[in-house]
């Protein structure tokens, strides 16, 4: 197992290097098209083919990784951030903060993700520049996402606030900011970084699920979700196998992730 | 019983703020309140003005909430704006069709990862063990609409695609449950006493198991309900999904509102469901 978790992060890394030197080695700027060679299959100059408005599908992959590994990571930290204003000062305070947090994340968690996702990003102006659509989908994540890390945060700092070492610190004087910041937020790090981890393969598949839906980021910018929606079309395993490119990275990252991550699932 | 009626106003608490908070979303939302039949030429002044007096209706969020409520409780939900048609007769339509699919799905995810964890438990191999996460996190790894769009490609039944989301959850919840229930010391003894691994299972490790395992049903319910809305959407199955899919692009704030406030109620419904389930479980058991 622990061969198979060091085989997940090299993958990884190599993934995360291929796309941000995307500018590096992609054969063409995502947008490109060139307009004589719609369609076309994997060739010395298009490595993965061309999709239908004649666009390298190799350097679209590469940007949009790029993308998708940047801006998940970000949503996951607005969330990991949320959920501890949220949860570790409702925790940490108790009494009707806690009840008041509660309530709010009841509320959260009582809706399927992807229908609050939907419905929310729906209400949210579609017709966007690209830039716009990447931060309003991302942010959104981050928003939306808090809920179920703000409840394990809140039985972490519950469970740090009644620890003897606390009350001892109490004991010797130490109030407020000062413990919160000394003794309970240090020994919620394996939390809030287990959380943190957790919450980023969970927003790269909510992406794609928005991008196939046609909600995700904007064309012409690439990313794992709009590049999925060329599967609409597919027809074929064997004559477009190379459209399943970009699915084949998404499983391999976010399995990445999982394998990775089992690991910490004492802390999620 | 007092407890159950905390439990229920909570519940409608929770419900009442779901639907206020999708309401108040929707007027919010850019384009809200314009109505394509007004630029109609045919129409007159009055007509366009009636059009336009009906939408104001809306713009108060409060009193279209409060008017939305009292309706509700005669049973009337309100007509959908993109669909031309009373709410109510398209739920009543849609329901089914979702409950069927959602419950295939369920039924079908719940048994094949049962059967694999205890399978995958009961061998104690170390490649089982890792051939069981593998595949744990290959189904995590794709969204739900991706396994859509294969399972029309390859024209297989849409509840395998709801299945394949709840399966890899189920599967790794309930993978380590067992790996914990196995390793708990009465265990040992009933191994050292000559038990059989079928009776260990079903008098040792499924009573201890089974109260935390009915609390990912709930959750299962939500993944499903979750599912379902790519799932429906892109196979084309006219269900809650696919309406709630069409509501959302076409910010129809009565079926919004309705379809919210119905999923909300079926979600908290299978969650303390499954609780007072594993607590009328627990309390047998002690």
């Amino acid at each position: 197992m622990r061969r198979v978790r060091q085989s997940a992060w090299v993958l990884l890394a190599l993934v995360v290097i291929g796309s941000l030197g995307a500018g590096l080695w992609a054969p063409a700027d995502y947008a490109t098209q060139f307009r004589e060679a719609p369609n076309s299959p994997p060739s010395h100059q298009h490595w993965l083919g061309t999709d239908e408005l004649g666009r390298d599908r190799f350097s679209r992959v590469l940007y949009g990784t790029r993308v998708s590994l940047l801006m998940a990571p970000a949503a996951a930290l607005l969330s990991t951030l949320l959920a501890t204003l949220a949860g570790g000062i409702a925790g940490y305070l108790g009494g009707w903060w806690e009840r008041i947090a509660m309530a709010a994340t009841d509320l959260f968690l009582s809706m399927p993700w992807l229908f609050l996702l939907l419905v929310v990003r729906a209400m949210l102006p579609l017709n966007v520049s690209p830039i716009t659509s990447i931060a309003v989908t991302f942010l959104l994540l981050g928003l939306l996402g808090w809920a179920a890390s703000a409840r394990v945060l809140c039985a972490g700092t519950r469970g740090l606030r009644d620890s003897d070492f606390v009350l001892q610190a109490r004991a010797s004087g130490l109030r407020g900011f000062r413990l919160l910041a000394l003794h309970v937020m240090p020994n919620l790090k394996p939390v809030l970084l287990a959380q943190f981890w957790i919450s980023i393969p969970v927003f790269i598949i909510s992406e794609a699920n928005l991008g196939i839906l046609g909600l995700g980021v904007a064309e012409p910018l690439p990313s794992w979700g709009s590049l999925l929606r060329e599967l609409e079309g597919f027809t074929s395993f064997g004559f477009e196998a190379w459209k399943l490119v970009p699915l084949l990275l998404l499983v391999l990252v976010v399995s990445s992730f999982q394998i990775i991550l089992s690991r910490d699932e004492v802390y999620a | 019983m007092r407890k159950l009626v905390r439990h229920l106003a909570a519940m409608a608490a929770i419900v009442v703020a779901g639907g206020l908070l999708s309401a108040t979303l929707v007027r919010l939302a850019p384009g809200f309140g314009t109505d394509e039949r007004q630029l109609d030429s045919r129409l007159n002044s009055e007509s366009v003005e009636a059009l336009r007096q009906a939408r104001a209706r809306d713009r108060n969020i409060p009193s279209f909430y409060l008017h939305y409520l009292l309706r509700a409780l005669r049973g009337d939900l309100g007509e959908s704006r993109t669909l031309n048609r009373p709410v109510r007769q398209l739920l009543a339509e849609r329901l089914p069709v979702t409950a069927r699919l959602v419950g295939a799905g369920l039924l079908a995810g719940w048994l094949c990862a049962v059967l694999l964890a205890v399978g995958a438990t009961l061998t104690r191999k170390p490649a089982c063990d890792l051939l069981a996460t593998l595949v744990g996190a290959l189904f995590l790894s794709v969204p739900a609409a991706v396994l859509a769009l294969l399972f029309v490609f390859a024209s297989a039944p849409a509840c395998l695609a709801i299945a394949l989301v709840v399966f890899p959850k189920v599967f790794s919840y309930t993978r380590n449950l067992l790996a914990k229930s196995y390793s708990l010391p009465h265990l040992m003894t009933a191994y050292a006493k000559g038990s059989g691994p079928l009776r260990i299972l079903v008098w040792h490790v499924l009573p201890v198991a089974g109260t935390q395992l009915l609390a990912v049903a709930g959750i299962s319910v939500s993944i499903a309900l979750g599912a379902a809305i790519p799932v429906e959407a892109l196979c084309g199955i006219a269900g809650i999904g696919q309406l709630a899919w069409q509501a959302a692009l076409g910010r129809d704030l009565p079926l919004l509102v309705n379809l919210t406030v119905l999923v909300t109620v079926v979600t908290l419904a299978a969650n303390w469901g499954s609780e007072f389930a594993g607590r009328d479980l627990r309390t047998r058991e002690a």
